[in-house]
Parts: C-alpha cells; sequence; structure tokens
C-alpha cells in the first residue's frame, strides 16, 4: 500500500526493506502548544531525524515597534510571551527608561517586581500542566494548573483590568497604584499557589509513572547547553547557577532576598523540577515585597508629553519566564526607536531540539518538547 | 434442541428465545454505554474539580443522547487515500468482538444469552478479534498517526493477552472448570479474590492495557498520535469505536467480578432472588468500573518500551509462578487455606515492589535552593 509516496527506502539487515516514515506533528497538534510544527522521520517508534518550522505566528514585532511611539509599542510587547505578559512590558519599559535616563519610584519598582513574579509563576503553572497532559495524566494537571492561574489572572484584572494583556507598566511606573486590598488578596493568592504547589508535587513528582517517563531522559551537559545558547530553567538544570536577576540585577532584586535552584543533570525531570522549585521561590520574592513595599508615587513626575530620545543604544536583559528575555533598543533621535530587538529564549533554547529528539522515541519527543516550555509567540516575534 | 444447558427457555422456541434475549441484552448494552460516558465524565471531573456536563436534562443526564444524536447526524468522512473496504469495516469488527463476549455473561442466574461450558475459553478467544479491526483502522486510514497506533495497539495486545488468560486460568484450576456460571456458583461463601488475589492484580492490570485505558493508552495516545486509529474517523463510524471501548469497558468488568468477584453469588445471592442477583452484578462491575475511572484521573502514560518490559519481565513471568503454585496445590491436595495465604504473600511482594517503586521519589537533597529548603518563615 504506497500511500505515503515521498518516504525514502533505507535497507535494513538481511533481505528486508524498511522505509523511514515522516510524522507531521503540528501545527495544529495537542502537544506543540500553540502553531509550532516539527517533522519527525520515525523508524518504527525511533526518531531519526527532526525539521522544526517556525513562523506561523510571526508579527513583525520588532518593524511594528519601530514604527510606533515609544509608548504605543507597549501593547505588542506584551503579546511576545503572552503566558507571562508582564515580564515581557518590564523588559520593555526596563530598556526604554535606560535609554531615556528616567527614575522610576521605588513604589513603582516593587509593585513591577510582584507582577512579574506574578507572570513567572502563571507561566510555570502553565508549563506544569501542560507538562502533565504530555506526559499522558488525563487533564488533571492541567486542570490543577488553571485553578491557580485563574486566581492570578483575577489578581491582575482587579489590579490592571485586564487578565492577559494588562499593559499595566508605563514607561516610568506603572499605570495606577494598587487597590486597598492588594495586599490581603495578593497572600491569599498566595497561600492557594503554596497549595497547589504541594498538588502537583503529590501528583506527578512521586508518580512512578512519571519518574520513569523522564528521569535521566536527554540529560544535558553545562557545556552543552552553554554552547547551544540555553538561558533560565533549561541552564539551570544542568546545574548552572545562572540567574540573571542575581547576575545582572535590576530593578529591586538585589535588595530581596531568594536562591537559585539548579537541577544535578539536566534531564527531563531536572527541568521540571527547577520550575516547580522557582515558584516557590517567587512566593517567597513576592512575600518580601509586600513587606517592603515604600508608600509614594508610582509613576515619575514630569515625564515628556511625547517621549524623544536623542542618541544612543541599550541591551536591557532581564529573566524571563523561559529565560533571558533581552531587549535591544538603539535610538537616533525622535519618537521612534532606530532598531528594536528582541532576543527570545524559546527561539534559542527551541533551536537544540534537534540534538535533543534526534534518537528518542516518538512518545519521549513530545514530553522533550513539552520540557522545553516554548511559547510561540516568543518564538516567532 | 429441548437440552437446553441455561434451564428452559424463557421465549418458547430456542432460536427465537436467543434472539430475544440478545436484542435486551444489546438495549441493555446501548443504554449502559451511554451512561458509563456520562458517568465517566463526571467521575472524572469531580476528580479535577469540575462539573462535567450538566446542561443537558438534569444534572446533564441527557448528555449521552444528545451526543448520540450529533453523531449520528454528522457527516461520515473517508479520506481519499484509505483503503475504502477496509476503513469501512473496521469499527464493525472491533464492535463486534465486544458483542460477542456479552453473549457468554452470567448476568444473574440463568439471566445471559447462552451458558457455554467452555464460557471462559469463548471469552479469550473472542476478545482476541479485536486486535483485527483495530489494526485495520490503523492501516486502512491512510494515515501515519493511526498506522502507528494501529501497530502499537497489536502489540501491546498480543503481549498483554498472555499474562491475562494464564492468570485467569490458574483461577479457572481452583475452580476446576472453565463455565463461568459455575464458577459463579462456587462463590456462595468466598469469592475468588480470597483466595487468588495475585491472579487478580494480574487480570486487573492485564485489562487496563486490553482496555487502552491509563497507564496503557499508548495506541490512543491524545498528545502524541492524536487518537491513533481512530483519528480519521467521524460520525457514526467513531461512536462504533467509542461504542466498543465502553461496552468493553462494562464487559471486562462483569465478566471480572464474576470471576473474582463472586457475580451474582456472593452475598445471599440465591437467598435474596434475581433482583438482588443483578443488581449484585452491576454494583460489582461498577466498583471495577469506577477504579479504572480513577486509575485514569491520576496515573500519566507509560512508554512503549516500558509497557513491553513490564509485560515480559514481570508480569509473564508472575503469572506463570502463579499457574505453577496453583498447579502443585491442586496436584498433592494441599488445603485450600495454604493455597490462600501464598497466593496473599505473592501478591503483596508484588504490589509491595511496585509500592517500593513508586514511593522511590527523587532526590532533591543536592537541589540547591531546591524547594524543602525554601520554606519561608511566617510573617
Amino acid at each position: 500500500m504506497s500511500v505515503w509516496p515521498e518516504e525514502r527506502v533505507t535497507t535494513a539487515e538481511g533481505d528486508l526493506d524498511t522505509v523511514d516514515m515522516t510524522v507531521n506533528v503540528g501545527p495544529q497538534h495537542p502537544a506543540t502548544h500553540g502553531v509550532f510544527r516539527m517533522v519527525l522521520t520515525v523508524d518504527g517508534e525511533l526518531v531519526v531525524d527532526c525539521e522544526p518550522y517556525i513562523g506561523y505566528l510571526h508579527r513583525g514585532l520588532e518593524k511594528l515597534s519601530e514604527n510606533a511611539d515609544y509608548r504605543q509599542a507597549m501593547g505588542w510587547w506584551d503579546r511576545t510571551d503572552y503566558l507571562a505578559g508582564m515580564c515581557c512590558e518590564g523588559a520593555y519599559t526596563m530598556a526604554v527608561e535606560k535609554l531615556a535616563g528616567i527614575e522610576v519610584p521605588e513604589r513603582a519598582e516593587y509593585i513591577r517586581v510582584i507582577m512579574m513574579e506574578l507572570s513567572r509563576i502563571n507561566s510555570h503553572f502553565m508549563f506544569l500542566g501542560a507538562f502533565g497532559a504530555d506526559v499522558g495524566s488525563f487533564g488533571t494537571s492541567f486542570v490543577y494548573a488553571w485553578r491557580e492561574r485563574e486566581r492570578i489572572y483575577d489578581l491582575f484584572e482587579e489590579v490592571a483590568g485586564d487578565r492577559m494583556f494588562p499593559t499595566y507598566f508605563r514607561i516610568g511606573g506603572v499605570t495606577m497604584d494598587l487597590p486597598d486590598n492588594f495586599e490581603s488578596r495578593c497572600r491569599w493568592v498566595l497561600s492557594s499557589i503554596r497549595q497547589g504547589l504541594e498538588d502537583f508535587d503529590g501528583l506527578l513528582t512521586g508518580n512512578e509513572v512519571f519518574v520513569e517517563r523522564c528521569k535521566d531522559l536527554t540529560p544535558v551537559t553545562p557545556e552543552q547547553a552553554i554552547a547551544w545558547g540555553f538561558t533560565g530553567p533549561m541552564l539551570r538544570a544542568t546545574g548552572v547557577p545562572w540567574d540573571i536577576r542575581k547576575a545582572e540585577p535590576y530593578s529591586v532584586y538585589p535588595e530581596l532576598d531568594f536562591e537559585i535552584p539548579v537541577g544535578l543533570q539536566g534531564d527531563v525531570f531536572d527541568r521540571f523540577h527547577v520550575r516547580l522549585a522557582e515558584c516557590y521561590q517567587s512566593v517567597r520574592i513576592i512575600e518580601q515585597c509586600l513587606e517592603q513595599m515604600p508608600e509614594g508615587r508610582v509613576l515619575a513626575p514630569k515625564l515628556p508629553k511625547t517621549l524623544r530620545i536623542n542618541e544612543g543604544e541599550i541591551y536591557m536583559p532581564t529573566e524571563g519566564t523561559k529565560g533571558e528575555y533581552g531587549v535591544y533598543m538603539m535610538a537616533r533621535g525622535g519618537t521612534q526607536p532606530y532598531r528594536a530587538k528582541l532576543r527570545s529564549p524559546s527561539f534559542c533554547n527551541l533551536s537544540a531540539l534537534k540534538e535533543l529528539v534526534v534518537g528518542s522515541y516518538v512518545a519521549d519527543a513530545i514530553i522533550i518538547l513539552g520540557s522545553l516550555d516554548i511559547v510561540l509567540g516568543e518564538v516567532d516575534k | 434442541m429441548t437440552e437446553l444447558p441455561f434451564g428452559d427457555a424463557f421465549f418458547g422456541l430456542s432460536w427465537l428465545d436467543a434472539i430475544i434475549r440478545i436484542v435486551i441484552i444489546v438495549l441493555l448494552m446501548t443504554l449502559v454505554v451511554v451512561y458509563l460516558t456520562y458517568g465517566e465524565r463526571k467521575v472524572v471531573a469531580r476528580f479535577q474539580m469540575r462539573l462535567g456536563p450538566t446542561r443537558t436534562g438534569p444534572i446533564g443526564l441527557l448528555q449521552g443522547f444528545a451526543d448520540a444524536i450529533k453523531l449520528l447526524i454528522k457527516e461520515d468522512i473517508r479520506p481519499r487515500n484509505a483503503d475504502r473496504w477496509v476503513f469501512e469495516f473496521a469499527p464493525y469488527l472491533t464492535f463486534i468482538p465486544v458483542f460477542l463476549v456479552l453473549v457468554a455473561l452470567p448476568f444473574a442466574r440463568d439471566w445471559g444469552v447462552r451458558n457455554l461450558a467452555l464460557g471462559m475459553f469463548f471469552v479469550f478467544a473472542v476478545l482476541g478479534l479485536n486486535i483485527v479491526g483495530v489494526l485495520m483502522a490503523g492501516l486502512g486510514s491512510g494515515n501515519k498517526y493511526a498506522l502507528l497506533g494501529g501497530v502499537r495497539a497489536a502489540a501491546q495486545m498480543i503481549s498483554y493477552e498472555i499474562p491475562l488468560v494464564v492468570a485467569l486460568l490458574a483461577v479457572a484450576m481452583v475452580a476446576g472448570t472453565l463455565d463461568l456460571n459455575a464458577i459463579v456458583s462456587m462463590q456462595d461463601t468466598r469469592p475468588f479474590i480470597l483466595i487468588q488475589p495475585l491472579a487478580f492484580v494480574i487480570f486487573f492490570t492485564a485489562m487496563l492495557s486490553e482496555l487502552h485505558r491509563a497507564p496503557f493508552d499508548i495506541p490512543v495516545a491524545e498528545s502524541e498520535i492524536v487518537g491513533g486509529y481512530f483519528v480519521e474517523y467521524s460520525g457514526i463510524r467513531w461512536s462504533m469505536f467509542q461504542l466498543a471501548e465502553y461496552a468493553s469497558l462494562w464487559a471486562f468488568s462483569i465478566f471480572g467480578s464474576a470471576i473474582f468477584l463472586g457475580g451474582w453469588q456472593f452475598p445471599f445471592g440465591d437467598d435474596w432472588g434475581w433482583g438482588w442477583q443483578l443488581a449484585l452484578t452491576l454494583i460489582k462491575s461498577l466498583i471495577m468500573i469506577m477504579l479504572i475511572f480513577w486509575v485514569r484521573a491520576t496515573l500519566p502514560r507509560l512508554r512503549m518500551d516500558q509497557l513491553m518490559s513490564f509485560c515480559w519481565k514481570a508480569l509473564i513471568e508472575v503469572s506463570f509462578a502463579l499457574l505453577l503454585v496453583n498447579g502443585l496445590f491442586l496436584y498433592y491436595g494441599w488445603p485450600e487455606p495454604i493455597l490462600a495465604a501464598v497466593n496473599w504473600a505473592g501478591a503483596i511482594l508484588f504490589l509491595g515492589g511496585i509500592y517500593l517503586r513508586a514511593v522511590r521519589k527523587p532526590s532533591t537533597k543536592n537541589l540547591v535552593g531546591s524547594y524543602k529548603h525554601a520554606e519561608v518563615p511566617n510573617q
């Protein structure tokens, strides 16, 4: 039955001719977490080749930003890492502020850190839930994740008026001050997050089937990880304690006390575990912020109505949820940047997909892709 | 003709009697399947802190019928490069074996389609045919996901048939018969799970695999091969696959409850009449089904090679050892309590081994900043 004419025929041992089959995964596939496509060449159940295709979600973010006012471009940057909109806003606004030399009030910095860490938890919860579904739990982990995500989104809505793309940050601070009951609400959400993390720990980490699937699957050495340009949890899973929040601190992170969770051997289980542990650290950071937050302004005074930046360039690295989320900006006068560039961590992590996937089983290829935790809005920009 | 092994014909002529019984069983099965899909959605929803279907009828009770009607009026699509006859007949070939199994199942004393003297053998033989339809669907769809799913299903079902059959043969040895009704009536004082617990453990595991249920749902893996062998089916043909899946779930549960849990017999079966017997059968099968749903809501999926090595390296060895032990006991006529004790010891060792592996939580000791160190003192 020659249903698939395009395959090449390879000779295996003996007289048996076997056909390597190409299996198309995506762009509409439950395991690709968006519109990502990869073509797997499989020999039975073994993956012998993998060809990733990206670009289905390309929206021309960089070019759009170069053709808009510094403030107008804000909303598009939300939509890069759409699971953690606040982190992207933070990176963009900090880059512009550094370029323009704008001082941000301290209260606004604390609010930003709270929001960015909540976004990080949000994104990691998405990973935990979707990863459980990839490994095959029947939606249970997904719904566990969704409970906490809904609560975080509700909090975002109360603070900023929008859930997924709040556009809450402004150049020079944040749009508006926190609501009065924010602290108690936030503490309640944090306790709920703790409970959710414990639930995840019980559901997945201690599950024999889960451990059996993930342990020792494609371990990555620190040298390989650095050579492939891994950042974020992918790099930390290999044992390198590299976190931009510690390495090149920005905002008020130097005043906060937190640890960097690292893995032992960089396998899929470590990637999962590092993200789980990071959520606890984020909760810690938010609790410290709630205690230390001063009163005062939330937006810098005397900001120009139209922001003009004369000359200069800046590269602002931040610790996004997936890794080093860096914004490069170049100004040559006027109200628009001459060049805007995003160093997206998902894209760099994804580029190692072929090396990680080839040689494993089809079922493993799916969870390896899941463990990279890509978000396609950021890969395709 | 007059010598029916199943008592007198209820409905006159023997062939007419058989047809009427089959019609009753099919109608019952359809109803049960409709409510099993509803039940699964409700039960799993409760596991996941959701509500499940609520809108169709009171607490969603009519959801199954709404789905059935929707599926009936949907377009029946056949892909262009599908092998026409193979594609179109595959759903029936998956469904018919399951339907044939129902012929031999004992629902209550003298309630069933036919009582076969080799009932257990018949069930094995017929259930093995299921794979033909699955493989046909996989090959005939002209889809690579379906091909992968069909081949996975074939490998898995052929492997797991062995421990399943051997474990049940061990029980049949103790019972001394393959007649399902006779096996059930032997369990008037104690169900066979008490003297053959290890066989039950093996049977339940292999049953999960035969039914393509989590953690063995590899042939239909939703997140990998998006449904496996039935990925190209739609409308009524797809619903035939669903019907076969849930009907075999039910059939297996009744089969298992008849052999291990005492079927219609165990507590007060003969004393309390046929209504109680029917209720016992249904309750016991529902317990088994509930267990299966529970496992499905909790466990992730194994990988193909892990599945195979679990079957060939653990289940088959244990089931043959069980067969050997039972044979020794029966040959020398050693007393039943000792047989039960040995079996319990085996079951506890087997489950204990699995449990010890399962609680072997990966060490997080050396992970810097791991969450166990990250407890924040109370403010």
